[in-house]
């Protein structure tokens, strides 16, 4: 919260906000340029920083995006030091998912004899998402507790550490995607273009909600360490929860669909998301398995699809807030916590 | 009200103190859901402190006093419990050096990284980027991973890029004490010209000569209060008050917690009822040969103080500091230490201090005396009481005199000795 100041252009949307008493300094600051030290009294005094036991959300939203350069260098830190010293570098990031994804193949596909055509792309569309979220989650919230060093010492706003969790966790998103657009290259697999803007509203969608969780678990994660390891056991259970490895039509709407029951499955908030991937990348809805039709995917519209997905969105917008609102109550005692 | 640059209002901290800190949810269900058994600290109780522009400020205190709470939650890295700071313009903290770095990355990717951990945007550390590497002297080393640094060179860079954030506020925890000698002059000097130009600078030292030679004003914290703020000079005369009385072993059954008057000219602002006994006057007497202006190492001198009391005060404790003339204080003792009771009767009465075998060698000392409760309450302060001049007549050298033996102890003889006491 300390990096303060409306020194340059960049800082215009903060300066707003004492907009009169800068102008003001401005003015003086230049005429007093010559005289050296003084212009250093001049171009200050504008802005008061104040710390109290809590802050307001909107203060620290706009913290948070003022610290938005901050952010990138955490996660390149994020990424240089977990590819440190190592010679593929970020190529492992790709070399990882695709050796997921071979065995999963070989086992749906070869041992237990899934016919589904291109089973890999569909495969590889829900993972993609999943990874994201998964990494993004599980990093963020051991990532108060692993950088103490610097909150106890630095003053800055503490959520950036969680939010670049999700941001390395992004990265790693986009060299998987190229890993899996060289799949469908390979398999002449193409996606479903119109539904391009639906992808990208549940990568958002998901991002938003990543950061929420991760947020919220992090300063938990500084009162109760179980935190950490209750999130892995929850995220192991939450994957099957979603249909990644299986077709959600044929496996869950089929069967819940005549019972009424599909909403259960859909409180998962994942799920729209998982479906919205799988719809763009994977496109088809059903497929002819030796001849008899397996349906893949709800037979929706795009409507569909993206009202589930807005929805999700206002959710993961909303616990966001209630994210930084806790994290903010609980940040006060960081510093002796750690 | 517009010219402070950091105001403290009434801030307190607490602490939990954790008998057994349960963090676990298996612990938390065998202690029935609590989480912990707790007891409140206070760290800082309702400290109300305001730096003005360009002001330098040094914060003294013993371990434990709340200092370096007090700078944290300046800085923002704890939220006060009660009250709040207010802070007026770009502020930098040293709580640690080089605190964030690393250590896979470069130095290179350090700066950045700390830089904009500081509030720097990647522009502004462009800028700067080659004076921190010049201040840091690490111009081979920038491109190598900082975990292959040596300890100096690591803070070296923590300071270089602390003070290159161009801060309006900086704030220092008791960084200036590291590095070598030769560093630690340039940190020194860097500190100063950011006093020239005008910044504020708030420092948390244990070391008075620091708060002496660099600071405008110096306070006191004690306990989590703040119990003096004045002239450096007097800050930390209280300062040292506060750690003999707290370490010398004296009674005190609570510590005292009165502002101490910082100024003479506050002291004597004073109701009557506050300082029931005043100094009237102090004489200093040397016991040899009283024709010359000085005294002889070896010598002694009496020190006679006459006071006043408005009533009969139980336990009054007269202290003495003396000085060189450089500013340091030589020595400091009281009544209290040397194991005497004084019952201040009522009206004029006559106390000496007698100083045997002076073991100063040359140079010419100043003393200041007060007069306190046991508590620590302050009564009365003259700083420059009286001074005297010490002659060394012989030819050692130095400052002070010390009782030398020198003998030849041989073993070989002493063996030869003892076969002779045998053989006789």
């Amino acid at each position: 919260m300390a990096l303060d100041v409306p020194a340059s252009p960049m800082d215009e949307d903060r300066a707003l906000e004492v907009d009169t008493e800068v102008r003001v300094a401005d003015d003086t600051a230049m005429a007093a340029e010559a005289a050296g030290l003084s212009a250093r009294q001049a171009a200050r005094g504008s802005v008061t920083r104040i710390v109290t036991p809590t802050i307001s959300v909107r203060k620290r939203l706009r913290e948070l995006w003022l610290s938005r350069e901050l952010l990138i260098y955490l996660v390149r830190t994020e990424i240089k030091v977990k590819y440190k010293n190592s010679v593929l570098g970020l190529v492992w990031s790709m070399v990882a998912p695709a050796m997921t994804l071979a065995i999963y193949f070989f086992v749906f596909q070869i041992v237990l004899g899934n016919h589904v055509p291109n089973f890999v792309i569909f495969l590889f569309a829900g993972l993609l998402l999943w990874n994201l979220f998964q990494l993004g989650v599980l990093t963020g919230t051991g990532t108060v507790v692993n950088n103490a060093g610097i909150v106890k010492k630095v003053s800055f706003p503490r959520e950036i550490l969680a939010l670049a969790s999700v941001g390395s966790a992004c990265v790693f998103f986009f060299f998987q995607a190229i890993v899996m657009v060289i799949f469908m290259v390979i398999l002449h697999h193409g996606p479903d273009w119109s539904y391009v803007p639906v992808l990208l509203l549940a990568l958002v969608t998901g991002v938003v909600l990543a950061s929420a969780i991760a947020v919220l678990l992090a300063s938990i994660n500084v009162y109760l360490r179980d935190t950490q390891h209750l999130i892995e056991v929850i995220l192991t259970a939450w994957f099957w929860a979603c249909p990644i490895v299986y077709a959600y039509q044929q496996q869950i709407g089929n069967r819940l669909g005549p019972k009424g029951l599909t909403w259960v499955y859909f409180l998962n908030p994942l799920v729209p998301l998982v479906l919205s991937f799988q719809r763009c990348i994977y496109a088809d809805t059903t497929v002819k398995v030796n001849g008899v039709p397996y349906d893949v995917l709800p037979t929706k519209d795009m409507i569909w699809y993206v009202g589930l997905d807005v929805g999700v969105l206002l959710l993961a917008a909303c616990l966001f807030v209630v994210a930084l609102a806790i994290f903010g109550r609980l940040e006060g005692n960081f510093a002796e916590e750690l | 009200m517009s010219d402070f640059a950091v105001d403290v209002r009434g801030v307190s901290k607490r602490f939990r103190l954790v008998h057994g800190q349960y963090n676990s949810v298996k612990e938390r269900i065998i202690h029935g859901g609590r989480r912990k058994t707790t007891e409140d600290f206070w760290a800082l109780s309702d400290v109300s402190l305001t730096v003005k522009e360009g002001e330098t400020v040094g914060i003294l205190g013993r371990n434990g006093s709340g200092k370096s709470t007090l700078l944290k939650c300046i800085c923002g890295v704890l939220q006060p419990t009660k009250g709040e700071v207010a802070v007026r313009g770009k502020l930098a903290g040293l709580l640690e050096l080089g605190a964030g770095f690393q250590q896979d990355l470069t130095g290179r990717e350090n700066i950045y990284l700390n830089g904009s951990l500081l509030g720097m945007s990647k522009r502004e550390v462009d800028r700067v980027f080659d004076s921190i590497v010049e201040f840091s002297e690490l111009e081979e080393f920038i491109d190598g991973p900082v975990k292959f640094y040596s300890s100096g060179m690591y803070v070296r860079l923590g300071f270089a890029v602390a003070v290159n954030v161009d801060p309006d506020i900086l704030v220092i925890d008791e960084v200036l004490a590291v590095g070598d000698e030769r560093f630690q002059r340039k940190c020194i000097d860097r500190v100063m010209q950011f006093q020239r130009e005008g910044r504020t600078i708030l420092l948390v030292t244990h070391s008075a000569d620091q708060v002496r030679s660099i600071c405008d004003r110096g306070v006191v914290l004690s306990h989590g209060r703040l119990v003096a703020e004045g002239e450096p000079g007097e800050a930390t005369r209280i300062f040292r008050e506060r750690l003999m009385a707290e370490g010398g072993g004296m009674s005190i059954a609570e510590p005292a917690v009165v502002a101490s008057p910082a100024t003479v000219e506050a002291l004597e602002a004073l109701p009557d009822e506050e300082r029931p006994v005043r100094l009237r006057s102090v004489h200093r007497l040397y016991s040899g040969d009283n024709t010359v202006p000085y005294m002889r190492t070896g010598d002694d001198m009496t020190v006679r103080v006459e006071f006043e009391a408005l009533h009969a005060v139980d336990d009054v404790v007269f202290s003495i500091e003396v000085r060189d003339d450089a500013g340091n204080t030589v020595m400091r003792t009281d009544t209290s230490i040397v194991g005497i009771v004084i019952n201040a009767p009522r009206g004029t009465s006559v106390m000496h201090f007698g100083i045997v075998d002076m073991p100063l060698l040359d140079g010419s000392f100043s003393f200041a005396i007060g007069i306190q409760s046991r508590g620590g309450i302050l009564y009365d302060w003259r700083e420059d009481a009286g001074q005297f001049e010490v002659m060394n007549p012989s030819k050692v050298t130095g400052s002070i005199h010390m009782n030398v033996h020198a003998a030849l102890i041989s073993s070989e003889s002493a063996v030869d000795s003892a076969a002779v006491a045998q053989s006789l």
